[in-house]
Order: structure tokens, then sequence, then C-alpha cells
């Protein structure tokens, strides 16, 4: 059966990872449904969060062969009620439709989220949360002429208690040590 | 750990002198334009590191892999940009499948004209991602040490592979203080993980109550070197063990409890006993399709133990009961502790009683045909028989290469060298060509077809210029011999595109002074093969057999591996 799952991957910030990486998914004909890469909380380590829609066993094989990917520190994949995760996403909207009527501001409000720019042309709103509640918003605003919108790929942490990257490298260290 | 050595020296230089420090004696290339500096090197430092120019790329990627297969050393090859890197893809890929170690330093345009469609410029990091265990783009000479060094041990270490490094002309030419050295360890890369006591002796608890135990091993015994361990394990245990086509060699033909080899070709005892078994134990090899057949029906009644170094092999193609993860050799060795001594005689008798139909059904008539016209079978035997089983079988991909593994015999290791995975054409004669550069005092025997030949027949050319003393036997039957049996038995003997209209193969030798022979009657074979082992260098034996024989037994594709069928 498919489902939605995270796939995080702890990796060496080098040229083409993301590439080595995406052509695993190409090979077996998945579809990366979202993707965030960025800088973990160590320097020159990255960390991607891979959004796929498919079985768990097949989830399961791309992660190993995620994880088997010499530059790969470690790769594991959990269903979304295991994770907590936002997505982020910006909304332009004509500065007229928001001085108009008191609608706009009151979306704003009820959604919680929040204006980051206002010019005499245009204003950007901001919000955080699952795509369902960024795409609502859309939809919502959307009736005054959304000018442009852009949503981020997810970022998500576990709601395990897990190591921490560091304590996880500091393990990696003995282990290679214990190998011959 | 070795003292850094320092000194300013030029890019090309420096990958000559890495070369140097991790041993590597023998390379296979061609030069061109992106390599130009590397090649002025190779002159430098020829008395040191030996370099045998092929007649086309393919023929340099084919040669290390058997030089590596025979050696068990990491095999180089150096190709120039562009087209002389996708030659080399075939070869790569066929080495990313049989997990053999391979360097390819491969020249690129210099580093302004990256990515601007310069002459000779192809994408070499992208078009070998996929295929290679890692690769890595070298623009400046100072990044050279550090990514050979890693090239070599992730070559060689864990599951190996072929590694790329696209090298920069740029980095060729500039100047820069060298110093080496050896690679042992990336942060990021567990190339083995540590045995497991647990596992071994969960493992240990099925195998010492079963009754019906098998052990089926592949590529992996030979990587790490277990083939003493696998011996002492099954006499150990009294278990029957089948091999793999990249497990062929790893024990003894003739050994008692070597009960065959497994497959599509296979025999047929090992093939219809994995669906009798109470215990399956599989070391080193990754259940691939043409081992398997059918894999939901394939051995359901059975426990899997699985002993594997690569963790993404668990479970990807047959679910493992008990999954050792680990070095081969050290898991049996680990195991054999833990294992009771046994006998199955019963259980082995009955591999016997299936050889025997066997025997009856295929083998008598493949190895003591008794019709008029020459049998794949019987040549093989034959060579085998005057070699006395120590020499090393090279083949091609088709029916000579099934023939071979089933009648080919074996007293040493590394002597089986194949395109297992990826089935290549044209693999057969370079790869004998570097298994016989690396095993120069071995006889290398290279079995190949027609088809096959044809495909790398350039070769003839560097074996002649540096008298490479491999014996090719061509077993031709003027077809694309296994095409051509799959369309007789699935396409109603619609012959589409398979039959060839051939060259005179002894004249090619000969043009190529290469001496040659060509036998077409049974009374001529055996003085022929005597004549091609007894010559010192290399040989040309052309063997004109049966146009339309079919290799059985066959598992049918996709079907379950008891529904081996003997005859047609």
């Amino acid at each position: 059966m498919n489902q939605e799952f995270i796939i995080s991957a702890f990796t060496e910030n080098h040229i083409g990872l993301l590439n080595r990486i995406t052509i695993i998914f190409t090979r077996r004909k998945i579809n990366i449904e979202s993707l965030t890469v960025s800088e973990s909380a160590l320097a020159g380590i990255s960390k991607f969060t891979i959004v796929v829609n498919d079985t768990q066993d097949k989830v399961s094989k791309v992660v190993k062969q995620i994880d088997k990917l010499v530059e790969v520190l470690k790769a594991y994949y959990h269903t979304n009620e295991e994770m907590i995760y936002q997505e982020i996403a910006l909304y332009k909207v004509p500065t007229e439709a928001l001085t108009s009527s008191n609608q706009i501001e009151s979306l704003v409000r009820q959604y919680n989220a929040r204006i980051l720019e206002v010019t005499s042309d245009y204003t950007v709103i901001e919000k955080t949360g699952k795509k369902e509640e960024t795409q609502e918003l859309f939809e919502r605003l959307n009736q005054f002429g959304v000018l442009q919108f852009n949503r981020s790929g997810r970022v998500a942490i576990t709601r395990s208690p897990i190591e921490r990257l560091s304590a996880f490298l500091k393990d990696r260290d003995k282990l290679l040590a214990s190998i011959e | 750990m070795t003292p850094a050595i320092q000194q300013k020296v030029n890019g090309a230089d420096a990958i000559l002198k890495v070369l140097i420090k991790e041993g590597v004696e023998t390379v296979f290339g061609y030069p061109g334009g992106a390599v130009l500096p590397l090649y002025d090197a190779i002159m430098k430092y020829h008395h040191k590191v030996h370099h045998v120019l092929v007649r086309h790329e393919q023929g340099a990627v084919h040669a290390a892999q058997g030089y590596s297969r025979a050696t068990g050393k990491v095999g180089v090859c150096i190709v120039t940009s562009g087209p002389g890197a996708t030659n080399i893809i075939t070869g790569i890929a066929d080495a990313m499948m049989d997990s053999t170690p391979l360097v390819c330093v491969i020249g690129q345009v210099v580093a302004p004209l990256l990515g601007t469609d310069a002459f000779q410029e192809a994408d070499v990091i992208g078009l070998t991602m996929p295929i290679t265990k890692w690769n890595y783009q070298i623009t400046s000479a100072d990044e050279i040490p550090e990514a050979m060094a890693k090239a070599f041990y992730i070559a060689r270490s864990g599951r190996p592979g072929p590694v790329v490094l696209d090298v920069s002309k740029t980095a060729q030419i500039q100047e820069f203080d060298f110093h080496y050295e050896r690679c042992n360890k990336i942060r990021s890369y567990v190339p083995v993980q540590n045995l497991r006591v647990d596992k071994i002796k969960e493992a240990a608890d099925l195998i010492n109550s079963a009754n019906k135990p098998y052990l089926l091993f592949g590529n992996g015994v030979i990587i790490s070197g277990a083939e003493k361990e696998l011996q002492q394990f099954v006499e150990k245990t009294g278990i029957p063990a089948a091999w793999t086509l990249l497990g062929l060699s790893a024990m003894d033909t003739d050994h008692p409890l070597n009960v065959g080899m497994l497959g599509m070709h296979g025999n047929y005892g090992p093939n219809i006993k994995t669906n009798e078994c109470d215990v399956l134990i599989a070391v080193g090899m990754r259940f691939d399709d043409r081992v398997t057949g059918d894999v939901k029906t394939y051995a359901p009644q059975a426990k899997v133990i699985h002993i594997e170094v690569d963790p993404a092999e668990i479970d990807k193609i047959i679910k493992a009961d008990v999954a050792i993860l680990g070095d081969a050799k050290k898991a049996l060795q680990k195991l054999i502790e833990f294992v009771k001594p046994n006998k199955h005689d019963e259980w082995v008798n009955e591999f016997k009683e299936c050889y025997k139909i066997e025997h009856k059904k295929v083998i008598k008539k493949d190895i003591y045909p008794t019709k008029k016209e020459l049998t794949m079978g019987e040549v093989v035997r034959l060579v085998a028989e005057k070699v006395n089983g120590d020499a090393i079988a090279v083949t091609d991909v088709g029916q000579q290469q099934m023939i071979a593994s089933r009648y080919f015999k074996f007293k040493q290791s590394r002597s089986f060298i194949s395109s297992g995975g990826l089935g290549t054409m044209g693999f057969g004669v370079p790869a004998a060509m570097g298994a016989k550069l690396g095993q120069p005092n071995r006889q290398v025997i290279a079995f190949v077809g027609d088809g096959g030949f044809q495909m790398t027949l350039q070769e003839l050319g560097t074996i002649s210029q540096y008298q490479i003393g491999v014996k090719i036997v061509i077993l031709n039957n003027n077809y694309l011999g296994m095409v051509r049996q799959w369309q007789q038995l699935f396409f109603d003997k619609r012959y589409s595109f398979t039959h060839l209209q051939n060259p005179d193969f002894i004249k090619l030798a000969e043009a190529y002074s290469i001496n040659a022979r060509k036998v077409t009657k049974r009374e001529d074979l055996a003085g022929a093969i005597s004549e091609m082992i007894d010559h010192q260098g290399p040989y040309l034996l052309e063997v004109v057999v049966e146009k339309e024989d079919n290799v059985f037994p066959m598992v049918p594709a996709g079907a379950s591996v008891s529904k081996i069928i003997l005859e047609p």
C-alpha cells in the first residue's frame, strides 16, 4: 500500500551528491514529492529531507541504497506520524486588496500567518504549516488574486528521542577504528 | 602509516607516483588529447608501471577487469576524455554489477572549458554516477593525492567496485607539493560491519538443528578470500554446497560436497533442491534473478541465513531469517566455531541422484556426443582435461559461457572470469588478455562465440604486440547461439537476425601473426587442443560446432527453480 514517507539523510556537503541521491529514485521510477537540502547543525554536513509516496518495502530498499553511498553518513525513513514537520509558504497579494477590506487581515490572523513586507503595490504574507494548511490559505487568498506563491519542501524532526548528530559521529569514529 | 613524502611535481607525475605507491604494476589504456600530459609521465615511469596499449578503450576496461579478477588487485585503466570515457562505460557498469575493483583515470578538458561543450568534452561525472561506487572530478593538481588515495581505498574495500577519476588537463600540468598518504578511513563510509555474535549463534542454531541444510556461495567468497573457510565449514557440517556463476572455482569442482551450479543453466539438483532444503545458507551472493527464477516460489519452505557484506543486499530479493552482515571469511571462521560436526549423507545423495538423471539426459550427450557434429561441451571438457583443471577460464557471454561454466573444471580459486551481472558480449578476449598479464604463469583460456569475438576482436592487435599468451577458443556455430535458442524455444523458431556470416577467423589471426587452427572434425580436436596448450604465446583455435545445439537444463525465465527442464 502506498503512503507518504519522510526520508532523512545526513551527508557530506559534496558536489554532485544531490544527483547521486535523486538518481536512486529515478532508476526505480519513484517520484519525489518534495525535497529540502540544507546545512545541518554541524558545519559541512548536509541534511536531506525527501518526501515520497510509495510502499514501505520500496522505501526501505531505497533508503538502504542511499545509505550505501560513500558520502552519506546515515539515511533513515519515517511515517508522517513519527515526525513533526512543517513547510513554509510565501504569498504575494495586491496591497489594494489588503486595504480595501479587512478580510485579508482577518485571514492572516485566522491562519496564524504573518505579513513580511508591505509596499504600495504588493504585500507578502508568510505561513508555516502542513501542506493542506498552506494550500487552504492559498485558496482563500486567491479570491483576492495571489500574484505569486511559493511553497518550500518539508523540514522535519522525529518525535522519538534519537541520537544527536555529534554523538553519532563519535560513535562512527569508534566503529571505524574497530574495523581492521 | 606510510611516512609522507614531499616534492614539487606536476599532476601527471603525481598520478604515476600514486600508482607506484599503490603497488600498481600494470595499467591498460589508450592515449588522447586530454591525457597527453599523463601519457608523457607514463613514458617516464614505464619501467615501474607497465602500460598496455589496447586497440579500443572497451578493451582497456575489460582487460583491467580480467586482471583484477585473476589477481584480486585493483585494475587500472587510463583513457582520454569524451569518446575515450564513453567507450569504457560498458566495462564500468560490468565491474559495478560483478563487484570488481577498478580505478579508471579519465582525462578531461582544461578546467576553464568545463561545461562549454568543448572538443571531446563529456559529462563523465554525470555519465558514470549510477555505475560507479564513487567518482570524483579533479580540476586542480593538489586534489590528486587525496582523491586517488580515496579511489583505491573505496574500490578495494568492503564490497569492491569501480571508481572513476575525471582528471582535467589543467590538474595534470599544474605543479604542486606532492605528498601521499594512503587512505584507510572515510567517516561517511563503513565498508564492513563488525560481526554480531548473537546473529552467528542464531545461524549456528538453525544449522545445527537442520535436516536438509544447503549452502549457496558466490563471488563474496572469492573477494574475501574465504575459500579455505568455506571448505572447512562444509566439511565440518557435511552440508552440500552449490556455486553461483561468479562463485565458480572458489571450491574444487570435484569436492564431494560441491554439488554444482545454481541458475538458469545450472545443474538440476542445485536448482530443485533449493525448494526442498530446510535451511538455506547464502554466502557472498545476491540472489540474482538468474539464480532465483520466480522469487515468490523460491525456497518458501526454508529458513534463510544470508552472509553478506553489503547491507543493501539483505532482504533486497529474498528475505533473510538471519542476516549476518560482514566479511564472508570472518563470518565463516566464527560460524565454524559454533556449528556441530555433522553428516547429511542421505541428503547429499539426493543431489547425486539428481546428477545421475542430469548426466543421462544432458551431460552425456553434451560431452560424449554420438552425433557427427562437434558440441561445445566436448570441446570445453577436453580443454579442461588437457590443462588438468589448472587453468583460468575466461568466457564471453552466451551459450559458450554457460557450457564453459558447466563443463570446465577447477582446482584453484580465481580461475573463472566471466561477465555475470551485466552479460557483456565482447568481454572474453580483452578480459583474458588482462588475466594473462596478471597471472603470466598460469594457462589462460578464453572461450568465446563467433558473435562476441567479433565485438572486441581488434584486441588481437594488443595480444600480438605484447605477445600475451592467451589461448582463444572460438566455438563457432554461425549464430548468436543463446538468442537463437530463445527464438527457437519461445518465438517459434523465428530466427530474427541471429545468423552470422563470419570472416575467415584463421586468416584474421594470421593477419595479426597469431598462430591459429580450425577444427571441423572430431578426430582433429584432441590434437589441436594439445597443440594450442603446448604452444608458447597466443593461439587461436576455431572449432566449428553444431549450429543449433541448445543449452540445457534450463529454468525458463520467470519460472520457479523447481520447474527446471532437462530437455526441450
